[in-house]
């Protein structure tokens, strides 16, 4: 395998811009701060049908950067991404009039979209018994499947491509890889690329876990998610979103853009096992074939950020997984990011990338929080818990996000 | 309700729409669309509050008669009382 830094800088992809919401964080300084803090988002919470249960909520101004007129017809995913997209081209320092919108393309990683507006809309449909005449005519354009990524284009008037990549719960990571892919194609110059949830918004993914006897459920809502405890009882659901701005490293050099990363390596692959139990065969191969890709050894992996949801399967899956790749690792440390921030869906892959990426400055790997009796099946020698780790110098990050129907997505990234 | 109670109602509405639009100066006889940012998904939307707020059904041939609020208010007027009645 060619490594990045093997190829010709308009090959190589590196992030520029960073905008982001957490249930603990509304950018990146702020998310950074409270991950280091061990600072949990997750309250409780209420919703139709479900009643009182726990979320990551997250508390960004949606006006910030959008109009109420826009907001009302918009969707609240849409929204995320409008607010995520703004702050990473502030970030990224581009001086917007002068990029060129037909360059610019728009790939969002969505676990599931519309269902919340379906929801709200079959919920109204009730109180008129059930008269489609009352049926809204926004239903369509807020539920299409590109509709996050649209508002976004329509938002910065965009006029390069645009469109969802629905992923399940590795969708962050894949709407990395998509961006990263398309600068490589020359299909865009800029890239705007992450993952958005507004998942707390519609009742039916709470019911559903709960259904699975996967919903986590707590006295303390900041104790509630915790992976690798021998304690957890499932998933605290949060809502979120996390954009990049991508560029080609000989588009941003020039104009001496601050790089946060480098995307070295990337593997998207499929367990073709089971409708929601995980593969740890196909994940560990997921992680080889990115390994690979970036040129690397596992021991050359300075932290990685898992994916560790709090189920009792997938927490112990994915140890067996890491374990069959790091076993010969004593340098790399693993940390989750769910245990402050619940499960924030699309938007989890890239959310938990983006809280380990200022390790690269600081060399500090974040702690996973509410381990108080380490489940011994999830007992990695580098599992970093309770308390962050000073490391010293890190190279790279391997971010692991994983979602049902067996998809399995690792991006690594690489200090530059 | 009065014609003014029946204004009012109508500027809810509108409000509720366009939530971006200062509506203190609106003329009564002068075009939504000359004076607000309005779409015809926006007109939709005017047609749905009525439907739901007031359950007055407003057919697609008479969508011109949502143009101004003059004359909407004509318009309107005696199918509010048909609705008041029943």
């Amino acid at each position: 395998m060619i490594a990045p830094s093997d190829l010709p800088d308009e090959q190589r992809i590196v992030i520029t811009g960073i905008g982001l919401t957490a249930p603990n964080g509304n950018d990146l300084a702020q998310f950074r701060e409270s991950v280091l803090a061990g600072k949990s988002g997750v309250t409780g919470y209420e919703i139709r049908y479900v009643g009182a249960t726990l979320a990551g909520a997250c508390n960004f101004d949606e006006f910030r950067h959008q109009g109420r007129k826009e907001r009302r017809r918009g969707t609240r995913a849409g929204s995320i991404g409008i607010y995520c997209s703004h702050e990473a081209i502030a970030d990224a320092g581009l001086e917007w009039k002068n990029v060129d919108p037909a360059a610019v393309g728009v790939y969002v990683g969505v676990t599931e979209h519309g269902n919340v507006e379906t929801e709200n809309e079959i919920y109204e449909l009730k109180g008129f018994d059930y008269d489609i005449k009352f049926w809204s005519h926004h239903h369509n354009p807020r539920t299409v499947a590109n509709n996050p990524a649209g508002e976004i284009a329509l938002n910065r008037g965009i006029t390069g491509p645009h469109y969802t990549i629905g992923a399940a719960c590795a969708a962050g990571n894949a709407g990395i890889i998509q961006g990263a892919q398309m600068l490589r194609l020359r299909e865009c110059d800029v890239a705007l690329a992450g993952g958005v949830s507004e998942a707390i918004h519609t009742f039916g993914i709470f019911a559903s876990f709960k259904a699975q006897g996967a919903l986590a459920s707590h006295d303390d809502p900041a104790k509630a998610s915790r992976p690798f405890d021998k304690a957890r009882n499932g998933i605290v659901v949060s809502e979120g979103g996390g954009m990049y701005v991508l560029e080609r490293l000989a588009d941003a050099k020039p104009r001496g853009a601050r790089i946060y990363g480098e995307i070295a390596g990337y593997a998207i692959n499929t367990d073709a096992t089971d409708f929601v139990l995980p593969n740890p065969e196909r994940q560990a191969e997921c992680m080889r074939q990115a390994l690979r890709r970036a040129g690397i050894a596992p021991d050359q992996v300075d932290i990685v950020s898992t994916h560790a949801t709090g189920t009792t399967t997938g927490d112990t899956q994915e140890c067996d997984a890491l374990r069959r790749v790091f076993c010969e690792s004593s340098r790399t440390r693993f940390n989750n990011t769910k245990s402050m921030i619940g499960h924030a869906m699309g938007a989890a892959g890239i959310l938990e990338l983006t809280g380990n990426l200022p390790a690269f400055q600081d060399g500090v790997c974040h702690a996973t929080i509410n381990v108080d009796d380490l489940d011994p099946q999830c007992d990695l020698p580098g599992l970093t818990i309770n308390e962050p780790r000073e490391m010293g110098k890190v190279n790279y990050i391997l971010n692991n996000s994983f979602g049902m129907l067996g998809i399995n997505s690792v991006l690594i990234v690489k200090r530059i | 309700m009065t014609r003014e109670e029946l204004r009012l109602a109508v500027l809810d509405i509108l409000q509720e729409i366009a939530p971006d639009e200062d509506l203190s100066n609106l003329r009564d006889d002068l075009t939504f669309r000359d004076q607000l940012e309005l779409d015809s998904m926006d007109f939709l939307d005017i047609v749905m509050s009525l439907r739901k707020k007031y359950r007055i059904q407003v057919p697609e041939e008479d969508y011109p008669q949502l143009a101004s609020m003059q004359s909407t208010l004509d318009y309107l007027a005696p199918k509010v009382q048909a609705v008041q009645k029943v």
